[in-house]
C-alpha cells in the first residue's frame, strides 16, 4: 500500500517537472527563434559595403545602411539631449521637492504618459513640429524625447529616494545649502542608478518605429540638416522588408541585426553598471 | 554680550498637532558639556534639533519661543538657518558618512561646499580635524578609501571630524555612541571631554552613566517638560525633584 502511494507521488513529480520544462520551452522559443532568424539572415547582409555605403535605389546593386546607422545615432542623440535633462531634473524635483499636490499631479501624468502608445506621441509631434519643419529629424527626435521623459523621470526619482534621509540631514547640518546638497551629495550617491535609467530609456527609443514612421519621412542619403529627414534603422526594416527587391530585403535583415546588437549592447552596459564593474 | 553660549527661552515644539516640547528654559555656558537625558520619546532629540533649526525640516513641524546663540535669537526673521548650522554642528545617532565619498572628501566636503577651494588649506583642515578626533594615525595612508569602509566607531569619529571641519562653535550630539561597541563608545566619550576645551557640547544620551562621565551639566526631560537642570554633580548627589532621583537611580527608564 505504502509503496504505491510513493510511486504515484513520484509519477506526479515527473509529470510536473515535464510540464514546467515544457512551458519554459514554449516561453523562450519565440524570442530565441526571432534572435536566431535575425542573426542568420542579418549576417548574410554583412560585408564592407554594408557599413560604408548608403541605401540603394531601385535597380542599384546591393548598397549598405551606413546612412541609417548615422541617422539613427543622430536621432537618438538629439532625443537624449532634449529628454535626459528634462527627465533628470523632473525626477530631482519629484524626489527632493515633491511633498505637495502639484507633484502628485505631475507624478500621475508622468505615469499616464508612460503608458501612451508611441504612435500617439508620434502624431502629437507630427501636428506640433512637422508643420514648422516638415518631415524631419527634429520632429522624430522630439517624439522620442517625449517617450524618454517619463522613463528617465521615474528612474531618477526612484534612485534619489533610495538615498537615506539621514545622509541629506548630515549635509544640511553641515550648513550646506539644499541645492548643493542635492548636486554634490545626493546625486553623487544615486549616479549609477540614474545612468542606468537613462541607458534603459535610450534602449527603449532605439527600437521605436511608430513615431518615426509618422514624423521622419523617407531619406536615403546622408544626414543633411536637423530640419530634414534622415535615414533610420527601424524605418529601413519597415520599408525594405516589404519590397520586391532581394537586396533590399537582405538590407532589412541587416538593419534588424544592427538594431538588436545596439540594444543588446546598451543592456549589457547597463547590467555591468548595476553590478558595479565600472 | 551674554555670558551664555546658548539660551533657550519658553521653547515649545510640535509635530503636527502633537506637542513634544513644553515651555523649555535652559541657559548653557560656553565650553561646557551639557547632557540631555530622559526616557524614550520625552523630546530629547527634538530639543537638540531645535538648537540648529533642523526640527523645522520635518513636514508639519513647528516651534514657538526663542533660542539665542551668542545673544542672537536664531528664530528671528532674516536669520539664515544655513548660516546657523555652520556655527552649530551636529553628530547623529547612527554614523552616516557620505556614501561614494572618500575619507578625505567626507571631511573636506563641508569647507569645500562652503567656498574653500585651495587644496593646501583643505589638506590642513582635513588633517587637523582627523587628528582632533584621533583618527589621523589610523587612516592617514588610506584617505582615498570610501568613508563607509571604516568600522562603526571609526565612522562615527569621521562624522565628528566632518562636523568639526567647518569650525563650529557648538557641537550637538544625538546619542553618538548608542550604535557603537563599548570600546568605540569610550573613545568617543574621551573625545567629548577633550572637545569641551574648545567647543560647547550638547549631547543627548539615554545612558545615565555616560551622562555622569562626560557632562558638566544635565538637563532632565520628562514628557516634553524640563524637570530639572543643573550641574551634573548636584543632579546626581542632591536632585531637587523626586522624579529626577527616580530616573537616575533606575526606578524607571
Amino acid at each position: 500500500m505504502k509503496m504505491t502511494t510513493q510511486k504515484i507521488r513520484k509519477i506526479k513529480d515527473i509529470v510536473m517537472h515535464f510540464m514546467i520544462y515544457l512551458t519554459l520551452l514554449i516561453a523562450i522559443l519565440p524570442p530565441f527563434s526571432v534572435m536566431f532568424e535575425v542573426i542568420k539572415r542579418g549576417f548574410m547582409a554583412i560585408d564592407l559595403d554594408f557599413f560604408i555605403k548608403t541605401t540603394p535605389t531601385v535597380g542599384e546593386a546591393k548598397g549598405g545602411i551606413a546612412n541609417a546607422i548615422q541617422g539613427t545615432l543622430i536621432t537618438i542623440g538629439l532625443a537624449s539631449l532634449i529628454g535626459v535633462p528634462i527627465g533628470v531634473i523632473s525626477g530631482i524635483f519629484l524626489s527632493e521637492y515633491g511633498e505637495n499636490k502639484f507633484s502628485t499631479i505631475i507624478r500621475f501624468f508622468n505615469e499616464v504618459l508612460n503608458g501612451v502608445p508611441s504612435i500617439i506621441i508620434g502624431i502629437f509631434s507630427y501636428t506640433l513640429i512637422s508643420p514648422i519643419t516638415g518631415f524631419s529629424l527634429i520632429s522624430a527626435s522630439f517624439a522620442l524625447a517625449i517617450i524618454m521623459i517619463p522613463i528617465v523621470t521615474r528612474t531618477t526619482e526612484e534612485a534619489l529616494k533610495l538615498i537615506p534621509t539621514m545622509i541629506r540631514e548630515a549635509a544640511i547640518a553641515l550648513g550646506i545649502p539644499r541645492w548643493k546638497t542635492i548636486l554634490h551629495i545626493v546625486l553623487k550617491g544615486a549616479k549609477k542608478s540614474i545612468i542606468t535609467g537613462i541607458l534603459l530609456a535610450i534602449a527603449r527609443i532605439s527600437g521605436e518605429s511608430a513615431p518615426i514612421l509618422v514624423t521622419m519621412g523617407y531619406w536615403r542619403w546622408w544626414f543633411h540638416g536637423l530640419n530634414r529627414p534622415v535615414a533610420n534603422l527601424a524605418l529601413n526594416i519597415f520599408l525594405f522588408a516589404n519590397s520586391p527587391f532581394e537586396n533590399w530585403v537582405i538590407l532589412a535583415w541587416g538593419s534588424a541585426l544592427i538594431l538588436i546588437l545596439m540594444i543588446l549592447g546598451i543592456n549589457i552596459i547597463t547590467r555591468m553598471l548595476m553590478r558595479g564593474s565600472f | 554680550m551674554s555670558i551664555y553660549k546658548i539660551e533657550i527661552e519658553n521653547l515649545n515644539a510640535w509635530f503636527g498637532s502633537k506637542q513634544v516640547l513644553k515651555n523649555i528654559n535652559i541657559k548653557i555656558k560656553d565650553r561646557v558639556v551639557t547632557a540631555i537625558i530622559g526616557p524614550s520619546g520625552c523630546g530629547k532629540t527634538t530639543l537638540l534639533r531645535c538648537i540648529n533649526r533642523m526640527h523645522e525640516l520635518v513636514p508639519g513641524a513647528r516651534i514657538s519661543g526663542k533660542v539665542f546663540f551668542n545673544g542672537v535669537n536664531i528664530y528671528n526673521n532674516g536669520v539664515d538657518p544655513v548660516q546657523i548650522r555652520r556655527k552649530i554642528g551636529m553628530v547623529f545617532q547612527k554614523p552616516n558618512p557620505f556614501p561614494m565619498l572618500s575619507i578625505y572628501d567626507n571631511v573636506a566636503i563641508g569647507p569645500k561646499l562652503n567656498g574653500i577651494n585651495d587644496k593646501r588649506t583643505l589638506d590642513s583642515i582635513v588633517k587637523r580635524s582627523l587628528i582632533l578626533v584621533g583618527l589621523w594615525d589610523e587612516v592617514k595612508d588610506e584617505l582615498n578609501k570610501p568613508g563607509t569602509s571604516l568600522s562603526g566607531g571609526q565612522q562615527q569619529r569621521l562624522c565628528i571630524a566632518r562636523a568639526l571641519a567647518i569650525e563650529p562653535e557648538v557641537l550637538l550630539m544625538d546619542e553618538p555612541t548608542s550604535a557603537l561597541d563599548p570600546i568605540s563608545a569610550s573613545k568617543i566619550e574621551t573625545l567629548i571631554r577633550k572637545l569641551a576645551e574648545d567647543y560647547t557640547v550638547i549631547i543627548v544620551t539615554h545612558n545615565i552613566q555616560q551622562a555622569a562621565r562626560v557632562s558638566d551639566y544635565i538637563a532632565f526631560l520628562y514628557l516634553g517638560e524640563l524637570v530639572e537642570y543643573g550641574a551634573t554633580k548636584d543632579i546626581f548627589e542632591k536632585p531637587k525633584k523626586k522624579l529626577t532621583e527616580e530616573y537616575i537611580t533606575g526606578k524607571f527608564s
